[in-house]
């Protein structure tokens, strides 16, 4: 009974993504459906006139409850080379912190015709109750909430793979790092899973590793040399400093000296494994900074690929047929 | 003139009498006069309850009525309304009113409004510590003088040991139990939800099981020493239950309580941050629940509870973690324990029991049977009448509740305060 229409919020009667709010009960076909649109704006941003016509018209409000200059950047560079009109609110979450003052500004910005939020928030679940409570011509696209998913994160993440190891069918993974924490790491899981990777790792001493975190699908190693052994893939995530007042970990120190990515502990994986992070990176706390400029790292190909991903997401959400298209009551929403 | 009913041909159900049977029950001047044969010359008012159950008015050891403070919320008229739509006639608050109960000028006030209003019986707990700050101990003896029947510290953690030691040590020279709520403060102080597999799913920040069982452990140790009467609230661990139930047979005066809701939903239906359950204790494991239902089948659970939270429309309209923790649950309270009955788990007597002579056990009250002479609190429901609910057939001014919608088996028709019908159902 659990199970009711509101959990399946982001698809539409069809089937069809209506909202992007996680990757989680995603089908394997929605997932290549957009790997292979991100592959079709991969070159807009090569040409002379970085621009495609697809959402002329439409406006996109990324709602940021949480500041991120990067993954708001990219949104806003997508949105404009699909010659969107694109409107950039900043919030503390101090001046929301009742869930009605929340729904007002929503709501405010439905009343200014607007055609898509793009919401980050620190609570998870945030994307979800927005997308909830939203007008049906609205469509809501995650942009990391809390502790849960950051779906395009992962999206990028996975075209990056794509390209450099082709068949997700044959490889190994590992992610390394504060998988406790981390909504990237939720919704990668979720991604190389769907996509059939048959071996998903994580790395990480046992403060950082989730309760259960094994229902996910996921083999689990405290010890980073044998987490890394033959994999094709390295994805380090981002270690927060406020881990160490909160007794998770001793020194971040310590934590380099077990946990960092080193050229010597990279020799563990295969050969020709790629390194990735989702940025932005902490040189020598976890990974040393002759792997993240190194010949294995794809970091800064990740950040060019974010973009052609971001389009597909909106122009896959937004570019919804005519006939599809509810029709615009700008109220009624519930 | 005084009320005068003559309660008939129904199954009457009273535990701490060992009746179950097609007795007939007869009220006047707000007392039980007789059951089974009505005295000489006895005239009143008759209510048919062919096919209906006739027991003693339930009494909920924890349901939270918003006033004073919240009144937005709900009031003491609005919610002990909605007891007695329910069939609960007796209830008790917890001290985390504002102001907090912890001077009997608030005790006082609390049972003024409540017989004003008159729709069911107020026991409020007074505070363990000042202002439930875990630092000061109350004025106990004052509150028990003002009329309060036990302590508690609410959902605020004691985290001193050594003030929790005093603070039952205190009580337990006052006379009163005290009603303890398991939650270590220091491990879960940001936690929504169970620690597990749901939590790390939904990310979630998790309550992880020990952040019961470790205040269990200690206050049973606290319990041991200090001789105090001690009542844990809302249990929500198996765990925790079979610790209660190794205490209990070492012969420690300790009992439990769970709330309905626990024995029905599990972390499995927080579905995707649904804010409906969101409750604290928070929802936990199919595993514990059945730990749950088997604690309270032997008894070493004597107690259901409503945990009734009303809460504004907007106190839910948040993110899951930024939402108010907890359910508008007295009139679901009957029904969810009667789905016991039907799912086998305890019989309609001891499904009785534990809503009517085990509270008023544990709180030491001559309540909770029809033994003639007893004030007339009396619950009539329908055990086999079908109804489905919702929001606008509730009489709660909270409509949180994630069951709205579920069809119910069993339906109070006739609601009984001291001889008084202070509720009939219209349809």
């Amino acid at each position: 009974m659990s199970l009711s229409h509101r959990d399946s919020v982001q698809l539409d009667e069809h089937g069809r993504l209506r909202h992007f709010l996680t990757i989680e009960g995603l089908k394997r076909d929605a997932l290549v459906e957009i790997l292979d649109a991100a592959e079709s704006f991969a070159t807009v941003g090569a040409q002379t006139v970085k621009k495609v016509p697809l959402l002329r018209g439409k406006t996109i409000v990324n709602l940021f409850f949480e500041a991120s200059t990067r993954t708001r950047t990219t949104f806003e560079l997508a949105a404009k080379r699909l010659s969107a009109d694109v409107l950039n609110i900043n919030v503390s979450t101090s001046a929301t912190s009742k869930g009605e003052s929340l729904l007002d500004m929503l709501h405010n910005l439905e009343a200014m015709h607007c055609d898509m939020f793009v919401v980050r928030h620190n609570q998870s679940g945030a994307a979800h109750f927005i997308a909830r409570h939203v007008a049906p011509h609205i469509s809501v696209i995650n942009a990391g909430d809390g502790r849960h998913a950051h779906p395009t994160q992962a999206m990028l993440d996975m075209f990056t793979i794509r390209r450099h190891k082709g068949d997700f069918g044959a490889l190994r993974v590992a992610i390394v790092g504060d998988i406790m924490h981390s909504r990237v790491a939720r919704s990668q899981i979720h991604a190389l899973t769907t996509l059939g990777v048959p071996e998903v790792r994580v790395v990480a001493p046992r403060t950082l590793i989730p309760a259960q975190v094994e229902g996910l699908g996921v083999h689990v190693y405290h010890d980073l040399r044998e987490g890394l052994r033959d994999v094709d893939v390295i994805i380090m995530l981002r270690l927060q400093r406020e881990r160490m007042q909160g007794a998770l970990l001793p020194s971040e120190h310590e934590y380099f000296e077990v946990y960092g990515l080193t050229p010597e502990t990279l020799a563990h994986a295969k050969a020709d494994a790629i390194v990735m992070h989702p940025g932005p990176i902490n040189r020598g706390v976890e990974i040393a900074s002759s792997v993240a400029d190194g010949p294995q790292s794809v970091i800064l190909e990740q950040v060019t690929n974010g973009i052609a991903v971001r389009m597909a997401v909106m122009s896959l959400v937004l570019g919804r047929p005519p006939e599809a298209e509810e029709p615009r009551t700008g109220g009624g929403h519930g | 003139m005084a009320e005068a009913y003559s309660i008939v041909g129904g199954r009457l159900i009273d535990p701490e009498q060992g009746l179950d049977g097609n007795f007939d029950l007869h009220i006047a001047d707000g007392r039980v006069l007789a059951v089974g044969a009505p005295p000489q010359g006895f005239e009143a008012a008759r209510i048919d309850a062919q096919g209906c159950v006739i027991c003693p008015g339930l009494i909920d050891l924890h349901a939270r009525l918003r006033e004073p403070g919240q009144e937005h919320k709900g009031t003491i008229a609005s919610e002990t309304a909605a007891a007695a739509a329910g069939g609960v006639t007796t209830l008790c608050c917890p001290p985390d009113t504002d102001p907090v109960i912890d001077t009997p000028a608030v005790i006082r006030l609390i049972r003024q409004r409540a017989e004003e209003a008159g729709h069911a019986r107020v026991l409020p707990l007074g505070a363990l510590t000042l202002g439930l700050a875990g630092e000061r101990l109350a004025e106990m003896n004052e509150l028990r003088e003002a009329g309060c029947i036990g302590y508690s510290n609410a959902a605020h953690p004691i985290t001193n040991t050594l003030v929790m030691r005093r603070a039952m040590e205190y009580a337990a020279s006052c006379g009163l139990p005290v009603f303890l709520a398991a939650e270590d403060a220091f491990l879960s102080p940001k936690g929504y939800a169970h620690e597990g597999a749901v939590s790390t799913r939904l990310g979630l920040p998790g309550l992880p099981e020990s952040a019961e069982t470790i205040i269990v452990a200690r206050d049973l140790l606290l319990i041991e020493q200090t001789g105090v009467r001690a009542h844990f609230c809302k249990l929500s661990t198996a765990r925790a239950v079979q610790m209660v139930g190794e205490a209990q047979r070492r012969g420690l005066p300790v009992t439990a309580q769970v709330t309905a809701h626990h024995l029905h939903l599990s972390e499995m239906d927080l579905g995707y941050f649904n804010s409906d359950c969101h409750v604290q204790p928070p929802l936990r494991t199919q595993r514990d629940m059945e730990g749950l239902r088997a604690g309270l089948a032997s008894g070493v659970i004597s107690a259901v509870c409503s945990d009734h939270q009303p809460h504004d429309p907007d106190a839910k309209l948040a993110p899951f973690s930024e939402s108010e923790p907890g359910i508008s649950a007295l009139e679901t309270l009957l029904p969810l324990a009667l789905r016991l009955g039907e799912q086998r788990v305890m019989s309609l007597p001891d499904v009785v029991a534990r809503l009517t002579r085990d509270p008023a056990r544990i709180l030491g009250i001559d309540a909770g049977h029809l033994r003639p002479g007893a004030a007339a609190d009396v619950c009539v429901f329908d055990p086999e009448r079908y109804w489905t609910l919702a929001a606008e057939g509730m009489h709660s001014r909270g409509r949180n509740t994630p069951f709205l919608g579920w069809e119910f088996k069993g339906r109070v028709t006739h609601t009984f305060l001291a001889g008084r019908l202070v509720y009939q159902a219209r349809d």
